[in-house]
């Protein structure tokens, strides 16, 4: 830290300080502690009255058997997403780590449907999947299966994780391959000369030595389909069929401001911010554990 | 040196090659989609090829004619809505995390920490989990549908001034030493040495919030019911449901490679500082 050498000002850093303080303050910390408050509170939908009621949102939430869906829904969604999106980057960082010819190509090719939001990859998914006149639709027709995400639970979760998992491929590839470029070559030359092949090589060195890199993804992963991919439901399933796809955040968004239920959404969102405080202690005990290293 | 395979160097391009297929498939059939007219997409299976419409389809949505987009705004107009919204979101961004970062970086003075703190914890909220609430204080501030409210609530970072956090400590002491034997005040130091460092990490972070504000999709969402402030993403779900059974898809897809075509021009323009900036923020 720059202990020795600091400027002398007492009023400068305040100033400097101030457009983020206020903005946190008043867009972040505020609504952040609305949303507590709100959560001890029964409100009829129009404002009229409200009850103070201690903990009986939370109580009623958990012996709800529709947010414990919602609950497994979004673990299988967010286990789904994060395990097919890193397990395709693992594969395709592998195969270009080696590749001279042509890797500026690739990576570029692989790298930009980073830039893709993922309400638009969810829609152009969803077309693909169609019932009638999609593509890959027709193609499961081919093999003999009727596709109709509209009727299948699983169908509809298969598009959503497809389209979420595709999103974030560039993603996770950047970093596999960043990892692997970090590997000392001599450590990869001295297993060859020791005369193990590529395969071995590769589970032997280079996935245990990428496993730091694997878990900061798969938290980023598992925080992204948690809480970014409110659009590829908002615009394709809209939670359905039934409650197949209803993730906890689409819950909140529709119990909120649909159903407009102000008391059961707070204490949604305060469950929800705990799921995320938890997540970020996790990645951050981690960062510290690997700047020890 | 490492022994010469070329059967695996054959399946590393075969497996590249289909990666890049099964990725790039979505974008071929949004284009695709773009260039035909709306009755193929009525019965049997969709167009795999170019259709004549393409020239068509991109005027009539760029220009909204006859309310194709079920809006009474044009696409062109939503892009520059969402253009608005991802400069503002990026500049302003690193504008205020680079403040910020100096004054905790450069500085000594009493609740330093608690403000070190209470910039982190913005890092553990995304907007999606207390939605409501931050609603209604935009809404109390009388900010719905405005530039400010699609932008300001959004504009607070953790990340950035994480990001420029670490990149200062990383400069060494002797620079601020020299300035300051140099007479130079914080402020000069500031514009003359830490900004001319900076701009590697600032085109990073540009590539990376720019995108972050074109492609927010909730919030605009949730504050603006005036067609004015509509922006290009948002406006694609609307389509998706103007017409359960009768989903206007040549419509649909020229928007959504409308809404595409910006952020993705700029991953690929600026493709060294993105992949650079996006692994330096694990760090």
């Amino acid at each position: 830290m720059h202990d020795n050498v600091v400027f002398n000002n007492k009023v400068l850093p305040y100033f400097l300080l101030a457009p983020q303080l206020v903005i946190t303050l008043v867009f972040f910390i505020w609504p952040a502690g609305q949303a507590l408050y709100q959560s001890f509170l029964i409100e009829d939908a129009f404002g009229f009255s409200r009850e103070f009621v201690w903990l009986d949102n939370f109580i009623y939430l958990f012996s709800d058997d529709e947010y414990w869906n919602s609950i497994r829904v979004t673990f299988v969604f967010s286990g789904l997403v994060a395990f097919s999106g890193m397990a395709v980057a693992l594969l395709l960082a592998a195969m270009a780590d080696r590749v001279i010819k042509g890797a500026t190509t690739y990576k570029t090719l692989l790298i930009w449907p980073y830039a893709v939001a993922p309400v638009v990859a969810a829609v152009i998914w969803w077309l693909m999947f169609n019932p009638s006149i999609g593509i890959l639709a027709f193609l499961s027709w081919t093999l003999g299966h009727q596709w109709n995400h509209y009727v299948n639970a699983n169908e509809a979760m298969a598009v959503v994780v497809i389209a979420s998992a595709w999103k974030q491929i560039s993603y996770n590839f950047i970093f596999f391959l960043a990892g692997m470029q970090a590997i000392p070559r001599s450590l990869i030359e001295a297993a060859a000369i020791d005369g193990s092949g590529p395969f071995k090589r590769f589970w032997q060195i280079v996935f245990p030595l990428l496993s730091p890199i694997a878990f900061f993804l798969l938290v980023v992963n598992v925080v992204y389909a948690f809480f970014e991919t409110f659009g590829v439901i908002h615009a394709t399933t809209l939670g359905g069929p039934g409650n197949a796809t209803r993730t906890l955040v689409y819950k909140v968004y529709e119990d909120g401001f649909v159903g407009l239920d102000m008391g059961s959404s707070a204490a949604q969102s305060v469950i929800l911010m705990i799921l995320v405080i938890t997540l970020t202690i996790i990645q951050f005990k981690f960062i510290e554990r690997k700047v020890q290293y | 040196m490492i022994e010469n395979r070329p059967w695996l160097t054959a399946v590393r391009h075969l497996v590249l090659i289909l990666g890049i297929i099964v990725i790039g498939l979505p974008i071929w059939i949004a284009l695709v989609a773009s260039t035909n007219t709306s009755a193929s997409f009525v019965s049997g299976v969709m167009p795999m090829w170019f259709g004549e419409e393409g020239l068509n389809n991109f005027r009539r949505v760029l220009t909204n004619e006859g309310r194709v987009l079920g809006v009474g705004v044009s696409a062109s107009w939503m892009m520059w809505n969402s253009f608005i919204m991802a400069m503002v979101i990026a500049i302003g961004k690193i504008t205020i995390s680079i403040l910020s970062a100096f004054a905790i970086v450069y500085f000594r003075f009493p609740f330093r920490r608690t403000c070190f703190w209470m910039i982190f914890i913005t890092l553990m909220l995304p907007v999606e989990v207390r939605i409501l609430p931050t609603y209604e204080v935009v809404a109390s501030l009388g900010m719905l549908n405005s530039y400010a409210g699609l932008t300001i609530p959004l504009i607070a970072s953790a990340t950035a001034t994480f990001l420029f956090r670490q990149f200062f400590l990383s400069i060494p002491d002797s620079l601020a030493e020299a300035a300051r034997i140099d007479g130079a005040g914080p402020m000069k130091f500031f514009k003359d040495i830490l900004l001319p460092l900076s701009v590697n990490n600032i085109a990073a972070l540009f590539v990376i919030l720019f995108i972050y504000g074109w492609n927010q999709y909730l919030w605009p969402l949730l504050i603006t019911t005036d067609e004015n402030y509509y922006t290009i993403v948002m406006v694609i779900k609307r389509l998706m449901t103007a017409g359960e059974g009768n989903v206007p898809w040549n419509i649909i897809m020229t928007t959504t490679v409308l809404a595409m075509l910006p952020p993705v021009v700029v991953v690929l323009v600026m493709q060294k500082f993105f992949v650079r900036g996006l692994v330096e923020q694990e760090k």
